[in-house]
């Protein structure tokens, strides 16, 4: 996985809530057996017309954004399906930190696994940073995942929270099946003692 | 020692590790695995030269892509890249050896409603699949919940996931529902109140007379749509209805192996005073037969209510109802009994068990749907299909203008043919009303299988009571 440090970037607005999996990747790109690739497809119904000609009015087509780096949007981000080609999506368009009030659950997961850091802020700080973005490319949003700051262009500086072991992981780009193939151990023990207790399952 | 909720007990009872943190590897029971979210798992592994750690506990079943018309068994009635999903399937379950119900084999359906009717689902589980919808199986008192392709690939090696532990919520319905009433409206009334993102971080136990009541299809219905109000899992305590309907299933425990499994799950229940992080308690005399008006799973309304003014809504909201009713295509103030509609889908991991497709015969038994009305029933399994062409109710279907249909997840995500054109209207009984979900453009109402039912005769958006 790609690690996730420092980022300085432009950071795309999209001030819309309960942004659903199906809306970041619709289902008609689901039938890829890869992960990569998907980041044309990004919003595809909201980014392209019935013919495939791009929607100039959608803020990743506008040329400020074309090479956002963050996201800002909308309360409970991600929501819906668990699909992964979400986070796929996103970081296969260029996109590595999502800025939003709060997360769906299961997106919120899967955007760790493919070295994206999802912050969750206030709704008042969203509202600062939406407003910075608006400002297009030349407002550069800093993020520091070691210091847990966000620095708006204007050179204000907002805190976040992360869980520390998932920031551990996100850092170093480490791939959680190693870790915790390192405690098959634990596991060999639980399954034995589960079995004799539980020899149904 | 102290009270615990039903949730507590399940949990403690899985934690294979615990690190200071609070992080601990939670031991999965049940691996429940489709064609969409596990090709790039089993390629992972390969790559990483790493192997399916139980697959004696893995269960295969494809049903996001697979057309549901009877011609399926021809090739040609999959997309190419459909085909290649269902194919790679096939070869991962059988080169790594897990359990798997293919195309062919009559108990393939909805991974969710395979999983409960040849009892790999059962009470005090853990069930894990690549699909958030595996809130499902809470509804036997297992600790169900979906996960993406990372961890689809992280159970397969190690037969757990990294997890902390989410709150408990508790939802009560007291009472008894009025006719017409359905667990589909419960579940859709508690989502209405909390909104999609009141139950996350939370583990919701449902409980109440009400609940109690239903049948294990209408716990499975009510479970099923808790990831639609945010919360990682859904709950409802076993019972006698839960052993009752387990008993006897193929992957069930027999003889003095079912003693002591019965003994142990009537353990499963929350103490008396353990403590929940929130509570909401709904009448369930209270409860309408609802329908959802926009885009969101929590836009929902009773039957006799009207389209919302977007100016209505509080916190931000109001620009996001105004953009659900243009998709839509409503108008404020519009009555919902006045929306037009032309397609039916009855089905779906939602409402695709045999008590769904009762519900919506007892409805349309003697009577044709409206001309030019598109209709059609998906059975969640080939199981569900065979059951209900013995007890006749495939017939009713048949009579009344429905397309009968072979098992799958079909208009509910749209990913294989059955699909909606843009602007179309559909009554649908699936889980989610999101913009393009049955198709680009497609407009969906959620409603119970007796509501779409009335609906699919009258050509409308109906209240069911109306024609009981």
């Amino acid at each position: 996985m790609e690690k996730f440090t420092k980022l300085s970037g432009i950071a795309a607005p999209l001030d819309l809530v309960n942004i659903d999996t199906d809306m970041i990747i619709p289902k008609q790109f689901l039938k890829t057996i890869k992960r990569s690739g998907l980041g044309v497809n990004l919003f595809d119904e909201m980014r392209y017309d019935d013919d495939r000609n791009e929607i100039e009015s959608f803020v990743l087509n506008q040329p400020a954004y074309r090479d956002a780096q963050i996201l800002v949007a909308g309360d409970n981000f991600g929501c819906g399906s668990s699909r992964e080609h979400a986070p796929w999506a996103i970081a296969d368009f260029g996109i590595t930190c999502v800025i939003a009030p709060s997360y769906a659950d299961i997106f919120y997961n899967n955007c760790f696994k493919n070295g994206i850091l999802p912050i969750a802020l206030p709704q008042e700080q969203v509202d600062v940073l939406m407003k910075d973005a608006e400002k297009g490319a030349n407002a550069r949003i800093e993020v520091d995942l070691e210091a847990q700051t966000i620095t708006s262009s204007d050179g204000e500086v907002f805190s976040f929270e992360v869980d520390a072991f998932k920031k551990h992981c996100l850092m170093n780009g480490l791939d959680d099946i190693g870790l915790t193939m390192e405690k098959a151990a634990a596991i060999d023990t639980f399954e034995a003692a589960a079995a004799s207790a539980r020899p149904w399952v | 020692m102290s009270p615990k909720t039903l949730y507590d007990k399940i949990w403690d009872a899985h934690v294979a590790h615990e690190a200071d943190d609070g992080t601990c590897l939670l031991y999965i029971d049940r691996h429940l695995v489709h064609e969409v979210t596990s090709p790039q798992a089993f390629e992972g592994l390969r790559m990483t030269g790493r192997t399916v750690r139980a697959p004696e506990k893995t269960i295969a079943v494809p049903d996001h892509n697979v057309p549901t018309t009877l011609d399926r068994a021809n090739a040609a009635t999959m997309t190419e890249d459909s085909r290649i999903q269902v194919e790679a399937l096939d070869k991962n379950a059988k080169e790594f050896g897990l359990h798997y119900y293919p195309v062919t084999d009559v108990r393939q359906g909805v991974v969710h409603i395979v999983g409960p009717e040849q009892g790999w689902t059962l009470p005090g589980m853990t069930v894990v699949c690549g699909d958030s919808h595996t809130a499902t199986h809470g509804a036997f008192g297992s600790l169900a919940h979906g996960i993406g392709t990372s961890e689809v690939e992280h159970v397969l090696a190690t037969q757990t996931l990294i997890q902390k532990k989410s709150k408990n919520m508790k939802v009560e319905i007291t009472g008894k529902l009025a006719p017409g009433v359905t667990a589909k409206d419960v579940t859709m009334a508690v989502i209405g109140l909390t909104g999609t993102a009141g139950g996350t971080g939370y583990v919701i136990e449902y409980c109440g007379e009400a609940i109690q009541s239903l049948s294990m299809e209408g716990r499975m219905t009510v479970c099923n749509m808790a990831i639609e109000g945010g919360a990682r899992a859904g709950l409802i305590a076993p019972d006698q209805t839960t052993y009752d309907y387990c008993m006897g299933r193929p992957h069930a425990p027999k003889g003095a192996e079912w003693e002591a499994a019965l003994a142990y799950w009537k353990t499963l229940f929350t103490d008396e005073g353990a403590h929940f992080d929130k509570v909401l308690t709904i009448k369930g005399e209270d409860i309408a037969p609802l329908v959802t008006w926009g885009t969101s799973p929590e836009d929902v309304l009773p039957i006799d209510g009207v389209v919302p003014d977007p100016a209505s809504f509080q916190g931000g909201k109001a620009g996001a109802a105004q953009r659900s009713i243009d998709y839509m295509g409503l108008t404020a103030g519009q009555k919902l009994t006045d929306i037009k509609i032309d397609t039916v889908f009855i089905g779906s991991c939602t409402n695709g068990r045999i008590e769904d497709f009762r519900a919506a015969a007892a409805i349309l038994k003697g009577k044709k749907i409206k001309d030019g009305m598109r209709a059609m029933v998906v059975p969640g399994s080939g199981l569900v299909r065979a059951q209900a062409e013995e007890e006749g109710i495939a017939q009713i279907f048949i009579d009344a203008g429905f397309e009968w249909r072979l098992a799958g997840c079909s208009m509910c995500l749209a990913m294989n043919p059955d699909q909606l054109a843009p602007g179309e209207r559909c009554a649908a009984t699936s889980n989610r009303n999101f913009e393009g979900r049955q198709g680009r453009g497609g407009r969906t109402h959620l409603v119970s299988p007796a509501m779409a039912a009335a609906a699919a005769i009258t050509g409308h958006l109906t209240d069911v009571r109306d024609l009981m």
